[in-house]
């Protein structure tokens, strides 16, 4: 199962060292990443691939935003289904 | 990879937009529960029910985590009740059964405490509509409805006459909780087998044994959009912006909708297209209507608005749902909706400006709060007026209405959560009594002779 990962906030460093960390220790492998960074806003956005992790999906969930609470930043991931439906037709 | 600025869309709707999926609701057929003995009957209802629906709500967390979409309610709709006993005692068995149900399997509404008499009422359902007004003070999770006309058949107005007495009846029994058993009772012309919202859920006698039918939600989104398009966008293009969004929104209907029934072993129903708004601000169907450039809803104009927002929803959503039905189209309820609220407050939004609206919108007259003195005959002759729109118009109209016993014009009623604040709103004071007591039905109107 493909998913993605978004983190936004205020930039700092070590973002993508923190976020790629913690899906490598738990065996989610990163398919894609895009990122940016304007006026000091951080954006990321990363397609991963969870189906090599055996966690249940909202125990990533909260293990994510966990680490987002401890960098400042906001982190969620959706099955990518969701924006296939909204923006594909 | 997906393309950066959808996702981005899509997580500033949820996030900024109060975008979300409004309902799973399960339908659950009861027939099977039948048995002639009320005690058994309701032994059967819950056992059924509990079983079929167990999942529902571990379910509907999972696809709300999964997606990140909020799906605000999971709730459950059955076979009208009155289909399931003969006499009044059976009917309250069966009430207690359904909330019991309900509340075992977590949701907090169950829709379905319904009676068809359009036409003609049998002795069952006689007795049944005799215990509406206890069923709903004596419950905390039972929705009611009755449907008192349609267009095939026309307005059965012996039931529009006893409507006025069971709703005033309910206020009273109500009145320690501001009459909040009347916000759970709707009278419904053209009422629809698969309508996924309350109050007026019922799984309709068409319908198979276990159907998910979702409802959608988004009137902060389609606002939002509006916002984008500009003060100088033509009508042409105000419509093509909320065709746009509601296609969006209905496709994360539908598949919360496949994957609910999927993972729930149930027959995938049908994706009701509402635009259905909470007292929560930024999710304000009455905003839509200020944004297109009205000073405030109730204006001249209003009408027109919200025509063209409610014809812009189903046509943009049509496409993107495999099976449309339900309702389908903008509610337009005053407690559950900070715009419309503020519309009356401000003295821009009248019963009469409302009822000219539903004639243009998904259902009809919705969480109006009127003088609790209101005569039994007045609220019939609302519930006539509505029941004479849906049926020429061949749409469904409803009326939910409370006189809550002791409040008059300027005072308001807060029912908590989803159902809102209502400002108590004035009625016309001539009365229609001679009127509404000459029994008997209305005719169909001539556009139901289509064979």
């Amino acid at each position: 199962m493909r998913a993605i990962v978004s983190v936004i906030g205020k930039d700092r460093m070590g973002i993508i060292a923190k976020v790629s960390g913690l899906l490598y220790s738990i065996d989610i492998n990163v398919l894609d990443l895009s990122q940016s960074v304007l006026q000091d806003y951080f954006h990321m956005i990363m397609l991963v691939d969870i189906s090599k992790c055996g966690r249940k999906f909202s125990d990533i969930a909260s293990s994510l935003a966990t680490l987002g609470e401890e960098i400042g930043m906001s982190i969620k991931i959706q099955h990518e289904d969701i924006f296939n439906a909204m923006h594909k037709i | 990879m997906i393309d950066r600025n959808a996702i981005l869309e899509t997580n500033e709707m949820i996030e900024k937009d109060h975008f979300d999926v409004r309902t799973i609701t399960m339908g659950v057929s009861l027939f099977d529960c039948i048995t002639g003995d009320g005690e058994k009957t309701a032994e059967k209802v819950y056992a059924k029910i509990t079983e079929a629906a167990k999942n529902l709500v571990s379910v509907g967390c999972e696809i709300e985590s999964e997606y990140g979409i909020p799906i605000v309610n999971k709730r459950i709709s059955i076979t009208p009740a009155s289909l399931l006993g003969r006499t009044e005692s059976d009917f309250l068995l069966i009430a207690d059964a359904l909330d019991r149900a309900a509340a075992a399997c977590g949701v907090n509404f169950i829709g379905g405490y319904t009676a068809l008499v359009h036409k003609g009422i049998t002795a069952s359902e006689h007795a049944f509509l005799e215990t509406i007004p206890e069923a709903l003070s004596k419950t905390e999770r039972l929705c009611s409805s009755v449907n008192v006309a349609t267009t095939r058949a026309g307005i059965n107005m012996d039931a529009v006459k006893r409507m006025g007495g069971i709703i005033k009846q309910t206020a009273e029994l109500t009145k320690g909780n501001n009459a909040i058993g009347c916000a759970k009772l709707v009278v419904f012309a053209n009422a629809v087998e698969d309508n996924p919202f309350m109050a007026g859920a019922f799984n309709g006698v068409g319908e198979g044994d276990r159907v998910i039918s979702v409802g959608v939600s988004g009137p902060g989104a389609v606002r939002s959009a509006l916002t984008k398009c500009g003060a100088d966008a033509d009508f042409g293009e105000l419509a093509l912006c909320i065709k746009k969004t509601a296609f969006k929104i209905t496709r994360v209907g539908q598949l919360v909708a496949r994957e609910a029934a999927k993972r729930l072993d149930a027959n995938l129903g049908i994706i009701d297209l509402s635009l259905a708004p909470t007292p929560a601000v930024g999710d304000s169907v009455a905003h839509i209507l200020e944004e297109m450039g009205l000073e405030s809803v109730g204006a001249h104009g209003s009408t027109a608005a919200l025509a063209l927002l409610n014809d812009a929803v189903k046509k943009g959503g049509l496409m993107a749902g495999m099976y449309v039905g339900g309702l389908s189209g903008a509610f337009i309820p005053v407690s559950e909706d900070a715009g419309m609220i503020d519309a009356v407050n401000r003295g821009a939004l009248t019963l009469e400006k409302l009822e000219a609206m539903t004639s243009v919108c998904s259902v009809g007259l919705d969480m109006i709060a009127v003088p609790g003195d209101t005569p039994e005959e007045t609220l019939c002759g609302i519930i006539a007026d509505e029941c004479a729109i849906g049926t020429i118009n061949n749409k469904t109209t409803a009326v939910r209405i409370i006189p809550v016993p002791g409040k008059g014009v300027g005072e308001s009623v807060a029912f908590g959560g989803l159902l809102g604040t209502a400002p108590i709103m004035a009625v016309n004071k001539f009365s229609p009594a001679v009127f509404v007591n000459r029994g008997g039905r209305v005719p169909a109107p001539l556009i139901s002779n289509r064979n």
